[in-house]
């Protein structure tokens, strides 16, 4: 039977063909509009690590000094002062942690022969790359002695592999950072986490500008103490109270600047792991450091993403754009699906009289909208493609993210069909109520 | 025109007449916020710095050793300065578009709030005159009051503040002579001047957006690296390539910050793409959602029409003009749209309510709604003009046939 209504919906729609085409036209738009910014949606709002998510946290202390006890909080600090971040990660209270900092540094490669470029330099610690499953090409990670040891070594992205050294293996080679030597150990694979969640800070501040958080990872990783070490009077603080001594020298100043990532394994990991942040802040608060022992949190790596808002104001409004566009051709194709339908109530009327039942007629008709709506759905494919590639173009660092999986792909077509049935309902049950002999006597 | 018999007609056509209002109440929402969003766009763009953009570009450098930047800054001033073209180079920590450069300040003595976030601008003398900003009240610095700094800013300066940032602080009184405070260092306006936009105008709250100081500062290791370069506007971009190419040879221990740097028209331009990028899209929406309307309008009349055949050659042949039944469609197709916008302007206002709640909007403003509803009107007409004049064309003689 199915085959049989498919067959009469081409033939349909091949004797009114600028209708079919009308409809065909609106639906491919509306479909197109609403997949290109339903995949840039999904991308940037999807989870960075799949799998491994729900096992990251960030942990929050307060760090406000208990001299400013006066002024009050809702929220900690995004980021973590020196002495609490060290403290805590010294602590190694969870299955693995990682301290955060970034830093911009000055870099040349004296057997290349290269002008000195400046550079991102995350300042991590060794446990970063296994948290994070970060792909290797070359070599691997530094060693938590490394870390303890202030070893000079470093990993290096593989798009500054590139640059640098042509793509070889350049593990073992010396890299001058800022005024230091510092060794190769590791080449990693491509690797772009979207967003880049473990530099995602003060989300909320941003007024829905957070594109940024989709950049690139920094090309440059070293040993957390190497790092401050070696760039030292290049950090930048995330909020301070009074401003710090020497610029750019924090681990004295009275700032937050530092982000700590824990990996805890089950739940009882995670409960004893926020007993030991709030122990941490009351011992710390008592002994006359910190202001709000109450002041704690720790977020799992979503809760984090969300709480900071990630996704760009300009996308998600887009994406809202999109969707009253898709209703706006819904109804469009409803009135046009009714008018068909209705014109062709003789035809019906026969079908009638000789014998289909109204259940038939309805599903004659929801057929020939859900072929409507494929063929929609072609033309709404190839106009996502082309959206992406405005996208591609468009000067945001998402811009190269911009692609279609196999999911969006599925999706594409399962909406277009889905909206042009639910658009063939009520056309195709008015058409099922159509009387035979009234019809009839016009034919 | 009578409208009773259309009417009549419509009513037969309930769930029709509907979809096709509903379809342009849709549009009317979305057209009306679209333009309104559009706008905000664009008044964003043309948002006034303050300083000369024409005649000056931003140089940022990086990667320095910071004990000989002292030694830097004389070296870059006396190398740029002797590019032909150039007319004035000062040291300035940031300008308008090159970056954010916020901080906390506060009208209270004792610290206890910091409710105002302020960009702050420290140059030198030089930079002042680079900027051309217009004072509009009180004095410029004198040479006296620019001081060394050993941290950020000097202890105690006297500062320049945006006028938008005066009122603000103290409304209805003059700002000359007035103090502020940010942690320990103290500032206590000098001057007014008009317009001086913040470093990086995202990071303000919609109000904040002007709100800025000026520093007098002497230059030396705080105060490197960042250079404001002024020159005619007609030779600026050949200037502005010559400092690029000369950069390496006046400073080979630093590193040209490419992203940061650039004439400050261009600077501002890169920092307005997202929003420029956003105008278009809105307008691709607005278009596209047009031309879908009209579709289906004109999908809809030609069927009425197809339908009316006969109705309309009986019309015909008892004395109706082609005047007459394209005035009949036309009005038809009025009617509907009308009905179409009163609904439409309901949920413009929804949705408006709704985007003030997530974005920085305010409440839409009447004339966006006249604006919506006159190109609906409009749109209506045009589509509906084909499908009429084919039923105008319809011959007397068709009554008299069976169809």
């Amino acid at each position: 039977m199915f085959g049989y209504y498919v067959d009469l919906a081409l033939r349909s729609l091949k004797y009114s063909k600028v209708l079919t085409g009308l409809m065909v036209l609106a639906i491919a738009v509306g479909i197109g509009a609403c997949m290109t910014t339903m995949t840039v949606m999904h991308l940037l709002s999807g989870n960075p690590m799949p799998g491994k998510s729900e096992v990251l946290f960030y942990a929050q202390v307060d760090g406000t000094p208990a001299s400013f006890a006066f002024t009050h909080r809702q929220e900690p600090p995004d980021m973590l002062d020196y002495s609490s971040a060290i403290d805590l990660w010294r602590a190694g209270k969870g299955n693995r942690q990682a301290l955060v900092v970034d830093s911009p540094v000055r870099l040349t490669a004296p057997d290349m022969k290269q002008p000195a470029l400046m550079e991102m330099l995350l300042s991590t610690t060794a446990d970063f790359f296994t948290m994070f499953d970060v792909p290797f090409k070359y070599g691997g990670p530094w060693s938590t002695e490394d870390d303890l040891r202030r070893s000079r070594v470093a990993v290096i992205s593989a798009d500054l592999n590139d640059k640098l050294y042509g793509g070889v293996n350049s593990v073992g080679r010396i890299m001058h950072l800022h005024d230091a030597d510092v060794r190769i150990v590791g080449v990693l694979k491509p690797w772009r986490p979207s967003p880049l969640f473990y530099d995602v800070a003060g989300g909320r501040h941003a007024h829905g500008h957070t594109a940024d958080y989709y950049s690139k990872p920094e090309d440059v990783f070293t040993p957390f103490f190497t790092g401050l070490e070696i760039n030292d009077g290049n950090f930048h603080q995330y909020n301070c109270w009074g401003a710090p001594k020497v610029v750019g020298h924090l681990t004295d100043s009275n700032c937050t600047w530092i982000g700590l990532w824990v990996e805890l394994d089950s739940y009882a990991m995670v409960a004893r792991y926020r007993a030991f942040l709030a122990a941490y802040a009351a011992q710390q608060t008592k002994m006359g450091r910190l202001a709000f022992a109450y002041d704690t949190r720790l977020r799992s790596l979503m809760e984090w993403l969300e709480f900071n808002q990630v996704v760009p104001g300009d996308v998600r409004l887009q994406t809202w754009l999109a969707i009253s566009f898709l209703v706006i051709c819904l109804c469009n194709t409803i009135g046009l699906l009714l008018v068909k339908f209705i014109r062709r109530g003789g035809e019906i009327g026969v079908r009638r009289a000789l014998g289909a039942a109204r259940r038939h007629i309805f599903m004659q008709c929801l057929v020939e909208a859900a072929v409507i709506g494929f063929l929609g759905g072609i033309g709404g494919f190839v106009l996502t493609l082309l959206g992406l590639g405005l996208v591609r173009r468009q000067a945001v660092p998402y811009a190269d993210l911009a692609h279609l999986d196999a999911g969006m792909f599925g999706a594409t077509f399962l909406l277009a069909v889905l909206v042009s049935m639910l658009a063939g309902t009520l056309p195709a049950w008015r058409a099922s109520f159509i009387a035979p002999a009234l019809q009839l006597k016009t034919l | 025109m009578n409208i009773r018999p259309i009417l009549a007609a419509l009513r037969r056509h309930r769930t029709v007449t509907f979809l096709v209002a509903l379809e342009i109440a849709l549009a009317c929402a979305v057209l009306c916020n679209a333009c309104f969003l559009i706008a905000g766009r664009i008044r964003t763009m043309h948002m006034v710095s303050g300083i000369d953009e024409k005649s000056l570009a931003f140089i940022s450098l990086n990667g320095y050793d910071a004990s000989r930047a002292g030694e830097l800054n004389a070296r870059v001033v006396a190398g740029l300065s002797s590019i032909p073209g150039v007319k004035t180079v000062g040291i300035i920590s940031n300008l308008p578009f090159a970056g954010p450069s916020n901080e906390g300040v506060t009208t209270d003595p004792s610290g206890l709030r910091y409710e105002y976030m302020v960009s702050m601008y420290a140059g030198d003398a030089a930079s002042l005159r680079a900027l051309g900003l217009h004072l509009v009240a009180g004095r410029a610095p004198s040479s006296d009051d620019y001081q060394p700094i050993d941290t950020y800013y000097p202890d105690d300066s006297l500062v320049l503040i945006s006028r938008s940032l005066a009122d603000h602080l103290w409304p209805g009184s003059d700002a000359i002579g007035k103090e502020l405070w940010s942690g320990k260092f103290h500032y206590r306006v000098v001057g007014v001047v008009e317009h001086l936009s913040a470093g990086w105008p995202e990071m303000q709250a919609a109000a904040g957006r002007d709100w800025s100081l000026f520093i007098p500062v002497l230059p030396g290791s705080k105060l490197s690296g960042t250079y404001v370069v002024q020159a005619d506007p007609a030779e600026l971009p050949r200037v502005f390539r010559d400092v690029v190419a000369a950069m390496p040879k006046i400073a080979p221990d630093a590193v040209l910050d490419h992203n940061g740097s650039g004439m400050v028209s261009d600077l501002r331009d890169r920092y307005f793409d997202g929003d420029r990028a956003m105008i278009k899209i809105l307008l691709g929406v607005i278009l596209a959602l047009m031309l879908v309307t009209a579709l289906g309008i004109v999908g809809l009349a030609s069927f009425w029409v197809q339908q009316r055949r006969k109705q309309i050659g009986i019309r015909r042949a008892i004395g109706a003009t082609r005047g007459d039944i394209l005035r009949y469609f036309h009005t038809e197709n009025f009617l509907i749209v009308t009905i179409g916008i009163v609904m439409g302007i309901v949920l413009a206002y929804a949705l408006n309510l709704i985007m003030m709640r997530v974005y920085e909007v305010t409440l839409l403003p009447l004339a966006y709604l006249g604006i919506g509803a006159l190109v609906l009107w409009l749109l209506g007409q045009l589509a509906v003009l084909g499908p009429a004049l084919r039923a105008a064309a319809v011959p007397p003689v068709v009554a008299t046939r069976s169809v």
